[in-house]
């Protein structure tokens, strides 16, 4: 592509020529900046004392970066850049509105904690085998799917966090692993898949796969196009991502057998990736589809929730408890997409975030008791609240967050959607959604009960020194929990922005495109 | 594949298939070829030997192991992309330059970096793939 | 040409439904593998099918002097071969390690993880 001298191109009319300034990067970093030090960990696969600091530090970065695009983003709107200087829709455009920044930030801290904690809990071996670059480059996956602008690179990024998945799920090699591992990857393969199917027929029909040409394009083609089976295949898609009834059955299946910090890293992060794919696609690209599928979705959603959390109060093992609490979470998000409110979907993104912060916290508390009580299973733990009380107050607030009950964080986005529902004349959504804080209450309060206040049972192994790696992590991820509870107002209105963002797709629209928005 | 005259040409066809990898990585900048095949052909290479003379071998034969290798391809890349940061201009913007090493002019971008660190990225993964299922083999 | 392409995309889609709908592991990666050279071959139809016109400008020219193929789904399909290729590997190996260490291939028989009969949480104390 040299251009020869004397051959004047013009080339306004395939490239940007405006220059962009390095605060524009903030919306590559995210990405890059994982993928980078994912890189420099798999070259020094030997120096495993120096991959914890490594990837702390990377993941600090990632932080830092994120903070900066998300006040960024919320001071001057969508942030896009281009890949390559290509005009879009020809370049592949990274656009980080408040919704992708708000979560990529919130998936990001939890990361970090995540990182911190696998200091003590993956030992040489696993590091050995690629822990923390597999942990990267599933970031930089996540990160990516929040912030790209482009439906197919959303699929790129789906495949680079579930393909790194995979190497975390099979850490270890144990025998329960291997058997969860393999319905994990075949059955998220294919919900994948059903994704690619979707957009190839997206494409097909318009000609284009950045998504805010999709949206400008929509209305257009409407009368003779077959949206409605497209918004069909990707509820289907990323309703199988996000563990939604009746596709839900390859969590509660894989995510209770791999390493703790693993899970916590899973159960915190990856169903959120499909919930935000699901409100990018069917709020920014098909709302009249969307509407059209609302009464569908909000069975799902209350089917999601309530079954969810009956499997919670069947199971005995601790992290398959949690996996059933993170269906029922989804359910709950579902109810706001299913609603499809400004209030609803603010309801919902507030939700994630409180929920990647308390599944993450509550799958590494379960890695903790494990630690005090020498098992999972409540049958066997027991005791706790007499040897170690501090455990005995983190869950205490925990279960509180994970219950909606003040003053922990759970509280608010319940409220926001239980008055969502209600306006939008639909009290059974609200009563489903109360009904699972109640059974949430139930389940999680029982875990309480028996693992923490119930006198020792038997003569377990010998109580280890109190674990202060784990109080740390657990205080990193308890501190915003308490924060939301009791000052919400900031994150209700960032989740507003973020919903307001999809609802009001054309302020999107024309930040990629900035001249002829409307077409 | 324990057959004298297969292990006696392996590694001379081996390193042939190397050459012939750079050679079509390189001819990737204008014509048809590229990172992505050249990788193909290169790691093809190193299962042929493996297949051949043993897992252990090669291994020794590359040095480094094949991670570290697609380590290096992906850093490689992505900093090749983020050239274009000083130049006021989005990431993986290609920057061309124009070098004269003895009187010859050569010419340089981030597009033939980026390309090169696709090269290491896939030599790295399929070998190791291939190491792994040819190591299972033999056990 | 698209009727035909649309045909087999059906055909393939209908083969590897029915064998993801199988119990054994190996029916269902070849069905897997099935499925995603159909959805391969969907964007490949959707993408427009044009008779042999390469999309090459011409040296003096710096736009395609007529109507071109669409060369957009070739990467798109370049790049989900790359992907469901380097997924299929790390499943076959993944099934194949199963296999060796469950001891059978058979999804109704893994049930390790999920084991049948597990006790009840405790009632009470």
């Amino acid at each position: 592509m040299a251009i020869e001298p004397g051959h004047a191109v013009d080339l306004s009319g395939a490239m940007v020529l405006a220059p962009t300034t390095p605060a524009d990067w903030l919306v590559v970093g995210p990405v890059a900046i994982p993928i980078v030090t994912g890189a420099i960990l798999l070259m020094a696969r030997h120096e495993t004392r120096l991959h914890a600091s490594l990837a702390v530090v990377g993941l600090l970065a990632t932080l830092l970066c994120n903070i900066g695009l998300l006040a960024r983003v919320l001071d001057q709107g969508p942030l896009v850049m281009t890949m390559g200087r290509w005009l879009p829709p020809f370049g592949i455009s990274f656009a980080a509105d408040a919704l992708g920044a708000s979560l990529a930030l919130v998936a990001t801290l939890v990361a970090v904690v995540c990182a911190f904690f696998a200091t003590a809990d993956i030992g040489a071996v696993g590091r050995r085998y690629g822990f923390y670059p597999f942990m990267m480059l599933m970031m930089a996956g996540v990160g990516g799917s929040f912030l790209t602008g482009d439906i197919f690179n959303l699929y790129v990024w789906f495949e680079v966090f579930l393909i790194s998945s995979f190497g975390l799920l099979v850490l270890g090699s144990q025998h329960r692993q291997l058997d969860g591992a393999t319905k994990y990857a075949i059955l998220n393969l294919v919900g994948t898949t059903l994704f690619l199917t979707a957009t190839a027929l997206l494409y097909g029909t318009f000609g284009t796969l950045n998504m805010a040409d999709i949206a400008r394009k929509a209305d257009g083609v409407r009368e003779s196009a077959p949206l409605t089976t497209l918004a069909v295949l990707y509820l289907l898609a990323f309703g199988m991502k996000a563990a939604a009834f009746p596709v839900n059955f390859w969590l509660p299946a894989s995510y209770h057998t791999p390493r703790i910090v693993t899970a916590a890293l899973f159960g915190g992060v990856l169903t959120k990736v499909g919930i935000y794919a699901l409100l990018r696609t069917l709020v920014m690209l098909f709302p009249p589809e969307l509407e059209l599928l609302s009464g569908l979705i909000a069975w799902i959603a209350a089917a999601t929730m309530v079954i969810g959390i009956m499997g919670a109060l069947a199971q005995t093992d601790l992290r398959r408890v949690l996996g059933f609490v993170v269906i029922s979470g989804v359910g709950v998000m579902l109810a706001g997409l299913a609603l499809g409110t400004s209030e609803g979907l603010a309801g919902t993104v507030f939700y994630a975030f409180h929920s990647m912060i308390v599944m993450t916290a509550l799958y590494l508390l379960a890695g903790v008791m494990n630690g005090l009580g020498g098992s999972y299973s409540l049958s066997k733990l027991s005791g706790l609240y007499a040897t170690n009380p501090l455990v005995a107050a983190f869950a205490l607030l925990l279960i509180l967050a994970a219950a909606g009950l003040p003053p922990a964080s759970g509280l608010w986005p319940k409220v926001m959607l239980v008055r969502a529902s209600l306006d939008s004349g639909q009290p059974w959504l609200a009563f489903a959604i109360l009904a699972t804080g109640l059974l949430t209450t139930l389940a999680l309060g029982r875990v309480f009960i028996l693992a923490i206040w119930r006198p020792r049972v038997a003569a377990g192994p010998k109580v280890p020194a109190s674990p202060l790696l784990g109080y740390v992590a657990l205080t990193a991820l308890s501190l915003p929990v308490v924060v939301m509870g009791l000052y919400p107002d900031p994150i209700i209105a960032v989740a507003e922005r973020a919903a307001d963002a999809i609802l009001n797709a054309p302020a999107y629209i024309g930040t990629v495109f900035p001249e002829g928005a409307a077409q | 594949m324990d057959t004298l005259i297969f292990r006696t040409i392996a590694p001379y066809l081996a390193s042939l298939m190397v050459l012939f990898s750079v050679f079509v990585l390189l001819r990737g900048h204008n014509e048809p070829g590229g990172g992505f095949i050249g990788g193909l052909i290169a790691a093809s290479a190193f299962a042929i030997y493996g297949i051949a003379c043993g897992v252990a071998p090669v291994r020794r034969a590359l040095y480094f192991h094949p991670m570290a290798i697609s380590g290096f391809g992906l850093l490689l890349s992505a900093l090749s992309g983020a050239v274009s940061l000083f130049m006021d201009m989005p990431f993986l913007t290609g920057q061309w330059t124009e070098i004269s090493v003895l009187g010859l002019p050569i010419d340089l971008s981030t597009v033939l970096f980026f390309d090169i660190g696709v090269y290491f990225v896939v030599v790295g993964s399929i070998t190791s793939i291939a190491l792994a299922l040819e190591e299972r083999e033999h056990a | 040409m698209e009727t035909i392409l649309a045909a087999t995309v059906a055909i393939f889609f209908a083969v590897s439904i029915y064998l993801i709908l199988s119990k054994h592991i190996i029916r269902i990666l070849l069905g897997v593998a099935i499925f995603s050279n159909a959805v391969n071959l969907t964007i490949f139809t959707a993408g427009r099918v044009v008779r042999e016109v390469p999309p090459i400008i011409p040296v003096e020219l710096d736009t395609p002097d007529r109507l071109t193929a669409n060369p957009l789904p070739q990467a798109l399909i370049l790049t989900a071969i790359v992907i469901s290729f380097s997924i299929f590997a790390f499943l076959l190996v993944l099934a194949f390690r199963a296999y060796q260490e469950l001891g059978t291939d058979d999804t109704d028989g893994m049930r390790v993880a999920e084991p049948e009969g597990e006790d009840l949480p405790p009632l009470g104390y």
